[in-house]
């Protein structure tokens, strides 16, 4: 039941967010789906105990793979289907309590949670980067093997 | 080899391209290689463009004009990015002319592609829900953080539209989110205030500096990376500095 709830309202908070960045009509949905995914990989690992800088990256990293196979199908650029999708991870719980405890002239801790804040946007970029690489190396390796099978087969 | 007129329209339209992919929140490194692509396949084969966010060098080889567009604002449209990505793809692939490029984009360039304004406030507000529940907040909040999200959303639109100051208007969308947020526990509604503040404040959160910052610096664009970075930081800070403001009463 958790899970259920956990999933359909990340996908229909992404697919809002979606609307908001303008998204072309037909990939809404499938908008969701990637804000879906990776949250509910986040939350998977979450629930498991690891940390969450490490759930970041994994939640990051599947959302980049699943935009770059999608903008495949769809002939459309990749950012249309990932920007949706990173925003249920941006560490804005962290962000606040840097910000409220700067309000209370508590630094220590407001540096703390900056830190925090700071690694955790840091691991959905190192996400995006790592999927990002993986899929050039593995769009090559399926290029370069067409490429010898044609030339076998001519 | 095209004629001259013909090769003006053609790095017009090569420029338009550009320009309309930067307007709309593209990485930068696309901007260059649609531009590139389109080039070639007209036969300008050693055109050369400069991508900046905030303005474009293109040059079409020897002893052709080299032009310069300048973009002074740049929003959020994923919906133009995906057109003018098709068109430079009919182009290169021969199924459009010149011409019909050229007046296809104008076309894209006049069309309004938005949602309605309201249809992109209930957005907000449902997201801001979403996002309160997903955050481990209770469910009698969500109301409020939809109230909430929608209004701060709403005031970050008019004040964009009437200010033109990006940062000035995300500040006082989140500044009216935690004033709201703060009357809101004040009067007794609602329970946890830190997680309407973070629900209601999502919808001004930068995605797409995030995203594309990432992706242009992958790509060496080093300039670029570190703007579209800065963007991202900034709003962030705009955003922070609205909640703090707001908190601090």
């Amino acid at each position: 039941m958790d899970w259920l709830i956990q999933g359909m309202l990340s996908f229909i908070g992404t697919a809002g967010f979606g609307i908001i960045f303008n998204a072309p009509k037909k990939t809404l949905f499938h908008c969701g789906l990637v804000g879906m995914i990776g949250w509910l990989i986040y939350y998977a690992f979450l629930q498991k105990g690891v940390d969450a800088v490490f759930a970041t990256f994994a939640g990051a990293f599947l959302i980049s793979i699943v935009a770059h196979i999608l903008a495949r199908q769809f002939k459309t650029p990749m950012i249309v289907f990932s920007v949706a999708g990173i925003i249920p991870l941006v560490p804005g719980g962290l962000a606040y309590n840097a910000m409220r405890t700067i309000v209370e002239n508590d630094y220590a801790k407001s540096i703390q949670y900056s830190a925090r804040v700071f690694i955790i946007a840091g691991a959905i970029v190192m996400g995006l980067v790592f999927a990002e690489v993986f899929m050039q190396l593995i769009f090559n390796g399926i290029r370069k093997r067409k490429a010898k099978l044609s030339k076998l087969s001519s | 080899m095209i004629e001259t007129t013909q090769e003006e329209l053609a790095i017009d339209c090569f420029l338009l391209a550009g320009r309309m992919l930067i307007q709309s929140g593209a990485e930068t490194y696309r901007a260059e290689d649609t531009m590139l692509r389109m080039a070639s396949s007209q036969g300008l084969t050693d055109a050369q463009s400069f991508v900046t966010p905030t303005g474009i060098i293109f040059s079409a080889g020897h002893k052709r004009p080299t032009r310069i567009a300048q973009i002074s604002s740049r929003t959020t449209d994923l919906e133009k990015i995906a057109l003018i990505n098709s068109v430079s793809r009919k182009l290169t692939a021969g199924v459009f002319t010149l011409e019909e490029a050229y007046e296809e984009l104008l076309k894209i360039e006049r069309t309004n592609l938005f949602f309605p304004i309201w249809v992109q406030v209930v957005a907000s507000a449902i997201a801001s829900g979403c996002f309160l529940i997903l955050f481990n907040g209770t469910w009698i909040d969500v109301p409020f953080a939809v109230i909430i999200g929608g209004i701060g959303y709403l005031i970050f639109l008019a004040m964009h539209s009437l200010t033109k100051v990006k940062f000035f208007a995300e500040f006082t969308g989140s500044l009216f989110v935690g004033l709201l947020s703060v009357l809101v526990i004040k009067v007794g509604w609602g329970y946890q205030l830190d997680k309407i503040v973070i629900g209601s404040v999502m919808p001004l959160v930068p995605g797409l500096p995030i995203a594309n910052a990432v992706r242009d610096l992958m790509a060496g664009h080093f300039v670029s990376g570190v703007a579209k970075g800065m963007e991202a930081l900034l709003t962030a800070f705009a955003i922070g500095a609205g909640i703090a403001l707001a908190l601090s009463f």
